[in-house]
């Protein structure tokens, strides 16, 4: 093959520096799942429509099918396996284990990568499409399940789980904000 | 060794109808559990398939070597080169022409796989199949179904059933409603793309797969291939979805004859465009409904004609009449279905196949003759309640639909409800509520089970059931250990294996009856053997059920599960959007095992129902036949936004018919959902939606602002 088509990157991922080859084509999707093995990151449509692959790049929400791992060099990568603390369940985890957030379990640790990001945005007070008054000196509003919903709503469920992640979410917020 | 007394004499524990949380949850919330796609192999090769992209015709050429001189391409396996298939495989025992994938040159359907490249390289193999030129002589194509067509015919699986003289009660009734309902194609979207691995390793085919009932696959493998049974091992731990898609998918077949041809393992993962084309979808359907009652509201007549189509290579039969078998009294009822062959591929089973479309027919004309005789849509239920099975005049195992309806009709407020329809407004939106009620069958299908009980006091369930999501690894953990009277934490479950044995796929929500009666019978047989012994010997001692003679032995019963729907909407009428607002279910669905996952599964039967209510139809090309909206963005399925805080609740029922009481919920939830929300849909807006989905434009084209 000539050497053009492929290249060799670094990818930070998890904490974790990782000195890899890869086709120029593979997205940043396929070199978690493929070549660094994190196969928590799923693949429902691998065109951006689903938020089933989505990852944290610098602590923001991005779907991983949408982006060439190749472009993925120099950004700080949390997948699904890098949410937990050890051994300790991260809130949003733990809240979707108890209130039975998901059912196949496909589209969870999308749902829940997109959760954790959803939680700091909107403490950060970015406002969504739901949010009343968006003004940069508006009242801080409740992450309420209509907020929530809005903020989700990149992350299909076919199981139907959105009546529990959205409360598991809501949840986690609050225990968030306590524990923060 | 230990004292086998201590084992089993613990007091009763009785976890059944406790909330568990799921025993793979730390799994599913950390990214650890591995679905078919995730498993690695050594060596693993990966095939892409190529799809006709013709309505009919024959394959004239295939431009195999260009694609073979590509990078990393390994073979390119078509109908030239495949292994040849037995004709007699099918899921259902009789043959399946839609599995016989590459056998020929001819092109049945737009969609229809005509090749697969494998390579070293997922993006090897999607360039080569891109880059593979396929020419074709085209044929012309019957693409459009129609009620009318000329080609409809009563098939020979949906003969028609009545009892009673639906004519002349019609004709007698002093109020008819009389009306055609729609539905139109769906597609299952389960979020995990169907996905195979396939090896030959120490002389067995060894699968790794996504499916709902592994095996079944290998016996229809096996024969599909023509191998010993024994040869073929299917697993699928971890399942991300089926709703009745995941049987053997086309991945799998290509996968196995890649494999077999290259000698390399080989993963076949379909994209999502490829799951649209080549994975089945619910039929569409044009239903006539037509209800006498008296005037007080009492059945005199229910007369269901549906027409729906199949492909021309197999008959698969859409049966919505399967509701108005049982949901209601009546004099006379009459079923009728007739079927056209159409050039698109193969429909296939999706949640509550029949009763989903079925329901939207009768539960909308329920609704409409509640509205002709001034009675209350709950009430009308309520005195069409039929003693035994309306036509077969078998008793019911059991049936409490009047506990749904009643206990619905009070949580939900509805005794305060004003039928008036367009009369309540706040703001933009029109306000309006509606129900429904649901039936789907129950019943348990031949399975065996083993359980074996180790000297640590431990013991291990082995059944060769699936968990596509519907939590049976948990349920049936619960089961066995309410029957060897032993807490959970004592017992380990191995299931989605076939060396597990014969048992029952996750499908008619007659899965969870099905493999409890297995585990059951089988921790009786266990017990017995450890009664005779004084101690348990390292490898342990091992009870086995196979409940094929007890299940033969049953008595002909009328077995369902039921449910009540109620909907809160706002519609818009000027930009036609519908939001619901508030959905209550209540259902009789037997003895419920673990109340946090069921409820899950009756939530997300009703999310399902809001989804096909007011969003999904697969569009098609009417010159082409190829599907216009094959993606997650062109076919909306229910988003987060979409959906409000569902609830979800049961009232007492027991099915006598199986030792644990346990009738399905998988499919009972999504049936009468659709209805409920047109019927709320009317109420808002004083205009009745008899097509499906109640999309914004039949909301603006219809109804007046
Ligand atoms: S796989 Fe990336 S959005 Fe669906
Ligand atoms: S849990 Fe199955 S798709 Fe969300």
């Amino acid at each position: 093959m000539p050497p053009t088509t492929r290249s060799d990157i670094s990818l930070r991922v998890n904490g974790e520096t990782h000195v890899l080859t890869v086709d120029n084509r593979t997205t940043l999707l396929d070199a978690l799942r493929e070549n660094l093995g994190l196969t928590g990151t799923k693949k429902g449509c691998d065109h951006g429509q689903c938020g089933a692959c989505t990852v944290l790049a610098d602590g923001r929400r991005a779907v991983s099918c949408l982006q060439l791992a190749v472009a993925a060099e120099g950004s700080d990568i949390t997948t699904i396996e890098g949410i937990a603390d050890g051994e300790d369940l991260h809130p949003v985890q733990e809240a979707f284990l108890e209130l039975d957030g998901y059912q196949c379990g496909y589209c969870t640790p999308g749902q829940i990568c997109s959760a954790v990001a959803v939680i700091k945005e909107h403490a950060a007070g970015w406002p969504s499409a739901a949010t009343a008054d968006v003004r940069p000196d508006a009242e801080p509003v409740p992450l309420d399940a209509a907020e929530i919903r809005e903020r989700m709503s990149g992350n299909l469920c076919r199981c139907g789980a959105y009546t529990a992640i959205v409360r598991a979410v809501a949840r986690a917020s609050d225990e968030t904000k306590v524990t923060a | 060794m230990t004292d086998l007394t201590e084992s089993i004499s613990a007091p009763p524990v009785g976890v059944v109808g406790t909330s568990h949380v799921r025993l793979e949850g730390r799994e599913k919330v950390t990214g650890a559990a591995r679905y078919a796609a995730d498993v690695p192999f050594e060596g693993l090769a990966h095939g892409s398939l190529v799809l006709a992209t013709v309505a009919r015709g024959r394959i004239t050429s295939i431009g195999v070597d260009d694609v073979l001189a590509m990078p990393g391409v390994l073979g390119v396996i078509h109908h030239g080169n495949a292994p040849r298939l037995n004709p007699e495989a099918g899921l259902l025992g009789t043959g399946d022409a839609t599995l016989q994938l590459l056998q020929d040159d001819r092109v049945p359907h737009v969609g229809r796989p005509v090749a697969l490249v494998v390579a070293e390289t997922a993006e090897q193999a999607r360039a080569g199949a891109d880059a593979l030129v396929v020419t074709y002589e085209e044929e012309e194509a019957d693409l459009v179904f129609s009620a009318d067509h000329p080609g409809s015919y009563t098939p020979a699986a949906a003969p028609e059933k009545h009892k009673g003289d639906v004519d002349a009660e019609l004709a007698a009734a002093p109020v008819v409603v009389d009306q055609r309902y729609t539905t139109p194609q769906e597609h299952h979207s389960a979020m995990e793309p169907h996905a195979s691995m396939a090896r030959w390793a120490d002389g067995r085919l060894e699968v790794v797969d996504s499916n709902q009932g592994s095996f079944l696959v290998s016996y229809v493998l096996s024969v599909l291939f023509r191998l010993d049974p024994g040869v073929v091992r299917v697993r699928a731990e971890h399942v991300g979805g089926g709703f009745g898609s995941k049987g053997i998918g086309p991945q799998l077949i290509l996968a196995v004859m890649a494999t077999t041809e290259l000698k390399r393992p080989v993963r076949v993962a379909l994209t999502r465009r490829q799951v649209f084309a080549t994975t089945g979808m619910r039929a569409a359907t044009d239903q006539r409904v037509r209800l006498g009652a008296d005037s007080t509201g009492r059945l005199r007549a229910i007369d269901h004609d549906t027409a729906t189509h199949t492909s021309t290579i197999h008959e698969f039969v859409e049966f919505p009449g399967e509701v108005t078998n049982a949901l209601y009294a009546a004099d006379a009822i009459r079923i009728r279905t007739s079927l056209v062959k159409v050039n698109l591929p193969t429909p296939t089973w999706m949640r509550a196949p029949g009763c989903a479309p079925g329901s939207f027919a009768l539960e909308s004309a329920m609704d409409e003759l509640a509205e002709a005789v001034g009675v209350d849509p709950v009430e009308l239920r309520l005195r069409n309640e039929p003693e035994v099975g309306p036509i077969s005049g078998l008793p019911f195992t059991s049936r409490n639909l009047v506990g749904c309806l009643t206990e619905g009709a009070r949580r939900f407020g509805w005794a305060d409800r004003d039928p008036r329809p367009g009369v309540r407004r706040e703001g933009r939106w029109l306000l309006g509520t509606g129900m429904a009620a649901g039936i789907y069958g129950a019943g348990s299908l031949p399975s065996t089970a083993a359980i074996t009980a180790h000297p640590d006091g431990t013991f291990t369930v082995g059944i060769g059931a699936a968990d596509i999501g519907t939590g049976a690894r948990t349920a049936l953990v619960l089961v066995a250990a309410d029957a060897l009277e032993v807490p959970t934490s004592a017992i380990r479950i191995d299931i989605a294996d076939s060396d597990l044995g014969q048992a029952w796929f996750a499908g008619g929500s007659r899965g969870t009856s099905s493999w409890t009666w297995a585990i059951t019978a089988a921790a009786t047989d266990l017990r017995e053997k450890l009664a005779d012994i004084a101690h348990i010997p390292a490898d342990g001692i091992t009870g086995r059920a196979d409940t094929a003679p007890l299940i033969g032995a049953l008595e002909q019963r009328e077995n369902h599960a039921h449910g009540a729907q109620f909907a809160e909407v706002a519609v818009d009428p000027s930009s036609g959007e519908v939001r619901v607002r508030r959905m209550l279910g209540i259902f009789a669905a037997g003895r419920i095992i673990n109340p946090l996952t069921t409820r899950s599964q009756l939530i997300g039967g009703m999310t399902m129902g809001i989804s096909m209510a007011l969003h999904e139809e697969g569009l098609r090309d009417a010159q082409f036949g190829g599907q216009v909206n094959g993606d997650l963005a062109g076919y909306h399925v229910s988003a987060h936004a979409d959906i409000p805080a569902i609830e979800a609740d049961w009232v007492p029922d027991y099915d006598p018919s199986n030792p644990s009481g346990v009738k399905g919920v998988g499919e009972v939830a999504i049936v009468g959902t659709a209805a409920a929300v047109a019927n709320a849909v009317w109420h808002a807006t004083g205009t009745r939606q008899r097509s499906l989905p109640i999309s914004l434009e039949r909301i603006l084209t219809t109804t007046n602002a």
